[in-house]
């Protein structure tokens, strides 16, 4: 993708963090409807996304069953009393696995996050200063890196660094920089442009000053949002990847792993691929939610 | 047009619009109330009122585009003498169009900007299947833009909205309205936002379309642009008609206090000397004369300054140069205030931003203060800064998003002020008319009147020799407008600051300068007195700015 | 000076096309050696054949200059040679070329089935009733944030294994299609959905609106003669992205539906760190987009006159 944000159509700031750039957009991203103070939906996300947080930092705490450990002679049991999510072709608790599922989800989504954040707010403010060539170099390296789909450039990450978790995380976020880093630009530019910032520099501020006090806490102040908004989207790369069987190898109970074992026993069961999915489905849900009701927010205070 | 009413009254034709005790409302309380309003065949009314008054709405329903879930009730709705009320969906669709016109405020957002001029005039002709087959319509289409004074219509029909000026675009619409022929034209706000000499011949336009016999409901908060035009008047506040009659008894003999403040409140040559708000009294000096004699010392140099835009070259196409500024020279003296008039796109900006130090000028210099200030590097300016302070037309954008007022005002104050910041905040907001708990607040949560007194306590606390004040009051409100123009007379007064004003307002601008500079594609055509220039212009376009102004020659009539 | 304008802009897009898909190259190629390790050992992946490293570097002329290998390397690309997989033992052309069919027409399938959805549901609910409005974005956001893979498995599980409708994988004619095609579509039209609904509800809001309104044209014709042009203008923005996840989403459907194609090709070098064949499909990938996204671009220019003039 080049030139996009020159392309792209005026629109205001909330416009460039929903709709950043193109190649830059995402089912988070998008606007749910209008809210109001705190609506249902967004309290039940916060909720969920409290006890999700809660499971993956204890998982023992919620379920007595070992996700790795499990009887052959037990496997494939539809849900009952005692294994409410049924169990997989092993005889491990399908409840089980899916509740420790949540850490490696969450800190794999939580790890490429964080390097499409550090890479895309440090090449994005580099890109949106008032430099010609920082900028092309900038945006042409965005270019280049958007224009591999996503799954296939973290592919490739992967086919030179090997699996794992850590090489997906990194791969993940690798392929998020130029979405962030367009963002950021896009928002650096704005900040960099307002009346505020034409305003301190008549009050006699120097450029570092200005760029301290008025345009990066500014810049700043929106990554949180657009980092919840987008979180979701990573959460669906890294499981699309784990279900290849790129990122953590089986026995891990990884989502996406468990639904490449669940594949198999399509036929007999059901219960091993509905719960985990359902577990990816409800976390990105959350996360969109939150993410688009801080945007909103957001929104408001600067409009 | 005045007087063409009694053509069209001899035949016994029913109004246009008939309505009486109109109420419209959104679920609450009824946003519109008790409107009676009576339209004619070649008679232009006119709805005036302040924002939130009103108006629109009770425009607007008369094409029943009130808004979703708008509930509309009268006693009386006719339209040419049908009854509305009775009317389902597809009624008011073939209405709208052929019966009712309307023409709103900017046309580069009401017309759709994806669609040419033609197609955008063709559409009611083809909707309302008016005209058989693609030739006629596109012969209706030229001769509609023709009427409406569009030079070229062929050429300008097949391009968009946004590749016309201000002016075009406007007839455009206009031509788009009435290309149906419909019996009532509906403007709203139709020249907000123009320049004023294109004011003049949109409103023109208008009167053309009165006097060949079609009734014009004009709506407008422009008490001024409203006396030229219409035969009667009907005064809007908080959703009810507080004065009506025809205009001129209206404007001269208003019975309600509200119509009284308004037209008091309207800024003139007349109304120099005296408070905008409340009674006609003189703002308080020191001496006896209302306007005190600037000190001789010079606080602002411009010498010869000029400004090139150069555009880059494309394919087929030379690199060009727009004068954005050509040879523009003036002084400001200490405590006086100095006009800067001119349209838009007549280098009023540039030369502010050269002024204020963040545009550097191709030719010429600035000095301030009797030292360099242009051609210098931005660290040696940095000293001199607090002595030049700047009021921009929009305040909320120009404060740090996170800022509360206490912060936005500190920021300015003189750094070894530090110690007694608060207190000075406080000293600061009270010498602009605010309470001292707007310290805590945000902006945001602020009113329009509000947030430009936050924005001139900023400029003050620097304690400044010249403010810049780049269209401080024209997205104000009347009412507003007069306060913040009569605070900012009561502070030169008070303080002794020198003010430069730019303004696209004659009528500002002779209320409030002593002395005015006319800016005209880049170049000070005229600079003097105010009371002379704007008296007895010499240049050719300060006359025609003057023959364009909307006004209201009532003042003697207030007093 | 419409069409003038319009022409620089494609030229201005093309060249820039060029410059990243130059940059794409050269950067695999710096993968490629600032990987540690041998090239040699890289290349060959997990095969390890007497003779092959001696025969790689002798193709690669991996005893010449960095410049000199830098050379051949982007003169062979440009000549459309991938190279040759040690793995298959297969020129990489051959082996994409045989698998990009299935691929491509699964992408496509999905691409078309999810404009058409995403339109007519954001035609029909955009500014209706608050009830079909809100269960149409609860429905449209539940189906783009559940992944590709997921839904395949719900279709499988549901139409072929419970229901027998269509058959559970390969890809012998259009009843194979159908269930990939659905799964990958789904997310995308949801998006798409959002995207275009929101872009009308905005465009809804525009004073022109009112103008048109105010001639007597109804609501269904201000949608598809106004407002539908005005609501692709975000949704061509999204095009390029939405190509991409399409191309990256089919390689999972694929695995899902154990379609042959070049899902199945990737996964395969990717797990024997076949190199030169993943190179070639990502570069490959890398291309179909950034030619998309240049027609995207030139088409957004035809939607919005507003861009030709500048």
């Amino acid at each position: 993708m080049t030139a996009s944000a020159r392309i792209a159509p005026p629109s205001g700031l909330l416009h460039e963090l929903g709709a950043p750039a193109r190649a830059g957009h995402d089912p988070a991203s998008v606007a749910l409807n209008r809210h109001r103070a705190y609506p249902l939906p967004v309290l039940g996300s916060a909720l969920f996304l409290a006890a999700l947080f809660a499971v993956a930092a204890a998982p023992g705490l919620f379920t007595a069953h070992d996700p790795l450990v499990g009887d052959v002679l037990e496997g494939l049991k539809a849900p009952d009393w005692a294994h409410p999510f049924g169990t997989d072709r092993l005889g491990r608790d399908v409840l089980a696995r899916t509740l420790y599922g949540a850490r490696y989800s969450l800190l794999i989504g939580l790890g490429g996050m964080t390097v499409s954040v550090l890479a895309g707010v440090f090449l994005g403010i580099l890109a949106g200063q008032r430099n010609r060539f920082l900028d092309e170099v900038t945006s042409r390296l965005f270019d280049v890196l958007s224009s591999f789909p996503g799954v296939l450039l973290a592919m490739l990450v992967v086919t030179f660094l090997g699996q794992g978790m850590l090489n997906i995380a990194l791969a993940v976020g690798i392929a998020g920089i130029p979405k962030f880093g367009r963002i950021v630009r896009a928002q650096t530019q704005l900040v960099r442009d307002a009346d505020y910032v034409t305003q301190a520099a008549i009050y006699g501020l120097g450029r570092r000053q200005i760029f301290l006090q008025h345009v990066l806490p500014n810049v700043l102040v929106a990554v949180p949002v657009i980092a919840t908004v987008y979180i979701g989207s990573t959460i669906l790369t890294v499981s699309g990847l784990s279900f290849l069987g790129l990122g953590p190898q089986p026995p891990t109970p990884e989502w996406g792993v468990m639904l490449a074992e669940s594949r198999d026993v399509l036929r007999v069961a059901w219960w091993p691929a509905v719960f985990p999915g359902a577990a990816i489905t409800l976390t990105v849900i959350a996360f969109s939610t939150v993410g688009v009701f801080l945007q909103k927010r957001f929104e408001g205070r600067i409009a | 047009m005045k007087g063409a009413a009694e053509a069209s009254a001899t035949g016994a034709l029913p109004p246009l619009v008939d309505i009486r005790n109109l109420s419209i409302g959104f679920g609450g309380p009824p946003i519109v109330q008790g409107v009676d309003l009576v339209v004619r065949a070649g008679e232009c009314v006119a709805l005036v009122g302040e924002s939130g008054s009103g108006k629109s709405l009770t425009a607007r329903s008369l094409l029943n585009l009130a808004g979703a879930g708008a509930t509309v009730e009268a006693h009386r709705f006719r339209l040419q003498g049908r009854d509305a009320k009775a009317f389902g969906a597809a009624d008011w669709r073939r209405l709208r169009g052929t019966v009712t016109g309307l023409v709103m405020q900017d046309a580069l957002v009401s017309l759709d900007p994806l669609r040419t001029i033609g197609q955008e005039v063709a559409e009611v002709l083809s909707e309302h299947r008016l005209l058989p087959g693609r030739k006629a319509i596109g012969a209706r289409v030229l001769d509609v833009l023709a009427r409406v004074g569009i030079p070229d219509p062929g050429h300008r029909a097949r391009q968009y909205a946004h590749q016309l000026s201000g002016g075009l675009r406007q007839r455009a619409l206009i031509a788009s309205a009435i290309a149906g022929e419909p019996d009532l034209i509906i403007a709203d706000e139709p020249t907000t936002s123009l320049d004023v000499t294109v004011q003049a011949q949109v409103l023109q336009v208008l009167a053309g379309r009165v006097r060949a016999g079609a009734g014009l409901l004009l709506i407008s908060h422009d008490l001024a642009v409203v006396a030229g035009i219409a035969d009667r008047v009907l005064v809007m506040r908080h959703g009810r008609v507080v004065d009506s009659g025809p205009t001129a008894e209206v404007l001269t003999r208003p019975r309600h206090p509200y119509t009284k403040g308004l037209i008091a409140a309207i800024p003139s040559s007349a109304s120099r000397g005296r408070r905008l708000t409340g009674a006609a009294q003189a703002i308080h000096r020191d001496g006896g004369d209302p306007r005190p004699a600037p000190r001789q010392e010079v606080v602002l140099e411009v010498r010869g300054i000029a400004k090139h835009y150069a555009g880059a070259a494309g394919y087929g196409r030379p690199a060009f140069a727009t004068k954005a500024l050509d040879d523009v020279s003036f002084v400001v003296r200490a405590g006086e205030v100095v006009g800067l008039v001119g349209e838009s796109g007549s280098g009023k900006s540039t030369c502010a931003k050269i002024v204020l130090g963040l545009l550097a000028p191709d030719r010429g210099s600035v000095r301030l203060l009797g030292q360099p200030w242009s051609g210098i590097p931005e660290t040696q300016r940095r000293g001199l800064r607090p002595r030049l302070q700047y009021v921009p037309q929009d305040a909320l954008s120009s404060f740090d998003p996170r800022y509360r007022v206490s912060d936005i005002i500190g920021e300015n104050l003189a750094s070894h002020a530090r110690a007694g910041r608060a207190a000075r905040v406080v000293e600061l907001l009270e010498q602009v008319g605010l309470a001292a708990d707007i310290a805590a607040r945000n902006p945001s949560s602020l009113s329009g009147g509000q947030r430009q007194r936050v924005s001139i306590a900023r400029a003050l606390a620097a304690e400044p020799a010249l403010i810049v004040c780049d269209e401080p009051v024209s997205a104000l409100d009347i009412g507003i407008q007069a306060q913040v123009l009569d605070l900012l007379a009561d502070l030169r007064a008070r303080l002794g600051t020198a003010l430069l004003f730019i303004s696209h307002d004659l009528g500002v601008i002779q209320h409030l300068a002593d002395r005015v500079l006319v800016f005209h594609h880049g170049k000070l055509v005229e600079q003097g007195p105010v009371g002379e220039i704007l008296t007895h212009p010499t240049d050719a376009y300060t006359k025609a700015l003057l023959a364009s102004q909307p006004r209201l020659e009532l003042d003697q009539a207030l007093a | 000076m419409g069409s003038r304008a319009l022409w620089s802009r494609v030229v201005a897009r093309l060249g820039t096309s060029i410059i990243v898909a130059w940059a794409s190259v050269t950067a695999a190629f710096l993968a490629l050696h600032a990987l540690p390790g041998r090239i040699e050992d890289i290349l060959a992946g997990d095969i390890d054949t007497p003779g092959l490293r001696e025969a790689i570097a002798a193709e690669w002329g991996l005893d010449q200059s960095l410049l000199a290998q830098y050379r051949a390397f982007l003169s062979r690309i440009a000549g459309g040679d991938l190279g040759t997989s040690y793995v298959l033992r297969q020129p990489v052309r051959e082996i994409v070329g045989s698998q990009l069919w299935p691929t491509v027409q699964l992408a496509l399938t999905a691409g078309v089935l999810a404009v058409a959805l995403a339109v007519t549901v954001a035609l029909l609910t955009a500014g209706r009733g608050r009830l079909s409005r809100k269960v149409a974005s609860a429905i449209e956001l539940v189906l783009a944030s559940t992944p590709v893979f997921w839904i395949g498995i719900l279709l499988l599980m549901l139409f072929s294994f419970t229901l027998r409708w269509f058959p559970v994988s390969g890809a012998n004619g259009w009843q194979s299609l159908v269930l990939p095609a659905i799964a990958l579509a789904l997310p995308t039209a949801g998006l798409l959905a959002q995207v275009l609904r929101e872009a009308i509800e905005k465009a809804l809001d525009q004073p022109f609106v009112t103008t048109i309104r105010a001639r007597g044209v109804g609501e269904l014709t201000i949608r598809t003669r106004h407002l539908l042009r005005h609501a692709s203008l975000p949704a061509v923005t999204l095009g390029g992205w939405l190509i991409g996840g399409l191309l990256g989403g089919a390689v999972i459907t694929e695995k899902v539906f154990g379609r042959p194609g070049l899902g199945s090709v990737t996964l395969g070098a990717v797990l024997t760190h076949d190199v030169p064949v993943v190179l070639a499909v990502v570069l490959l990938a890398a291309f179909i987009h950034v030619a998309a996204s240049t027609l995207l671009d030139i088409l957004y220019l035809l939607i919005d006159p507003r861009l030709r003039t500048a």
